[in-house]
């Protein structure tokens, strides 16, 4: 059988070193979603608040992020704004950055369309109950909003982990870029290595991303 | 001499210019069942959402008890848990199980104990014929089930008045008799109840009073709901019964 190149990852600190830039894309990641979940959130219910101006505002900025390549947004911050604006961001901060506009308009978005598919008599008929606003949204609402909610923007917690990959391209040292410098590094002793590396690679990303999207239509059929 | 529960004196409704209701009074004894009937946009299920302050009103004042209802007002909560309601389309809270949906009010409005509430739900479901179901979710039953279900929600406060708006029209036939059959067994109760239907037979047996509504008023009031069925007073009413016939 042919060397698939899988021997390279116990050489020296070679696995050591993947994990070390698969936790860099996971942090990215981690602070991204935190932020746009938080920010979603209030996007999400003022994008129902009727106001025209900020409607207008909010389909403007989700427009962007939907056609403008994540890529391209990161070189616009972390190359473009740095020389204009004479600012000193780090790689790092430009990826959070670029991350969290998009995630805000994207869990905005699903937030506004969770809030909206719960009828007005769901409203009604608690209130008929006796229940106050505040007691509707806490008992009524709010639980079916989130339950709504938690399958769509888990898919989106993992559609943001998969493109941490792109943050290579701004110089970060996370897993794919650590991939690339052990095969560069192995070149001439191990040349299958990279389809070991990038094999190893493929899997980490697995591992994180199966179990939350497991997770994700778990809750969608126990809560359809 | 009985006792006056709920009193409307000159309500007036719009929807922006157009008008709902004009000028319209009422008064409902204890006890009493009144069926409100009429062509659709007449006003009827407008006239039952004001009187549990789901909507604004723009004249007039509805007294429950001789206590206002109003919107926004800050015993409304306290108003609408006299005011049991329910809605053509049951609205059972979907997230929440058969029991829990029967419970949330008792226990988060009246702060009830918990054991006790329990007790009376089942007690109440066994009533309808669902005791067996109390785990289940809403999405699980039929929707005359559901309806009975949303009935038992609003009785479970005890209100002092029931509004049932429309409750079989969303129903196939054969639910629809399952659902009136505890309607029935309510008015026999002694229940105040103020029912829109379209089941006309279902209106004449369990009608202590008969209104029949156009254009947001009063066009013909019966206490004799038998000969009003068979001979109405007023031409328009000859003519909407007649609609039923075929």
């Amino acid at each position: 059988m042919q060397n698939l190149g899988i021997d390279l990852l116990f050489k020296g600190k070679n696995m050591i070193r993947l994990l070390g830039g698969l936790w860099v894309a996971v942090q990215i990641s981690l602070i991204s979603v935190a932020i746009s979940i938080t920010l979603g959130l209030l996007v999400g219910v003022l994008m129902t608040s009727g106001n025209k101006i900020l409607k207008l505002f909010f389909r403007i900025y989700l427009e962007i992020v939907r056609i403008m390549p994540q890529m391209v947004l990161l070189f616009v911050v972390y190359f473009g704004t740095t020389r204009v604006f004479g600012w000193n961001l780090s790689a790092e901060a430009s990826a959070i950055i670029v991350f969290t506009f998009w995630g805000v308009a994207e869990m905005g978005d699903l937030v506004r369309g969770a809030l909206i598919s719960i009828p007005k008599i769901q409203y009604e008929s608690a209130e008929a109950l006796g229940l106050t606003s505040g007691q509707t949204y806490r008992y009524v609402i709010l639980p079916q909003t989130v339950r709504r909610l938690i399958p769509l923007s888990i898919n989106l917690i993992t559609r943001m982990i998969k493109t941490t990959s792109l943050v290579m391209m701004i110089g970060i040292v996370e897993v794919l870029k650590v991939a690339q410098q052990i095969i560069e590094a192995n070149r001439r002793v191990s040349p299958n290595g990279a389809f070991g590396i990038f094999l190893v690679v493929f899997l980490l990303y697995f591992l994180i991303c199966w179990p939350i999207s497991r997770l994700a239509s778990y809750l969608e059929k126990r809560w359809a | 001499m009985e006792q006056t529960l709920l009193k409307i004196n000159h309500l007036h409704k719009k929807f922006g210019e157009q008008v709902i209701l004009d000028d319209f009074n009422l008064e409902v004894k204890k006890g009493e069942v009144i069926v409100i009937i009429g062509p659709s946009g007449c006003g009827k299920s407008t006239l039952l959402r004001c009187l549990n302050a789901l909507e604004d009103i723009q004249g007039g004042e509805i007294l429950l008890d001789g206590l206002p209802i109003r919107k926004n007002a800050k015993d409304i909560s306290s108003m609408r848990q006299k005011i049991g309601m329910v809605f053509q389309s049951y609205d059972l809270f979907p997230h929440k199980t058969i029991l829990e949906n029967i419970l949330l009010a008792p226990l988060k409005v009246q702060k009830k104990n918990r054991s006790e509430v329990e007790k009376e739900a089942m007690e109440l479901l066994a009533r309808v014929g669902l005791a067996d179901r109390c785990n289940d979710y809403p999405r699980q039953l039929s929707g005359g089930q559901k309806q009975r279900i949303a009935i038992v929600r609003a009785l479970i406060m005890h209100p002092e008045i029931l509004l049932l708006d429309e409750i079989t029209a969303a129903l196939d036939p054969e639910m629809v008799h399952e659902v009136l059959e505890v309607v029935l067994a309510l008015a026999r109760n002694q229940s105040t109840m103020l029912i829109v239907t379209h089941e006309m037979a279902f209106a004449k047996a369990i009608a202590d009073r008969v209104l029949f509504l156009e254009h947001g008023k009063i066009v013909e009031e019966s206490r004799e709901p038998k000969s009003f069925f068979t001979k109405p007073q007023t031409e328009r009413a000859q003519q909407f019964l007649h609609s039923f016939e075929y």
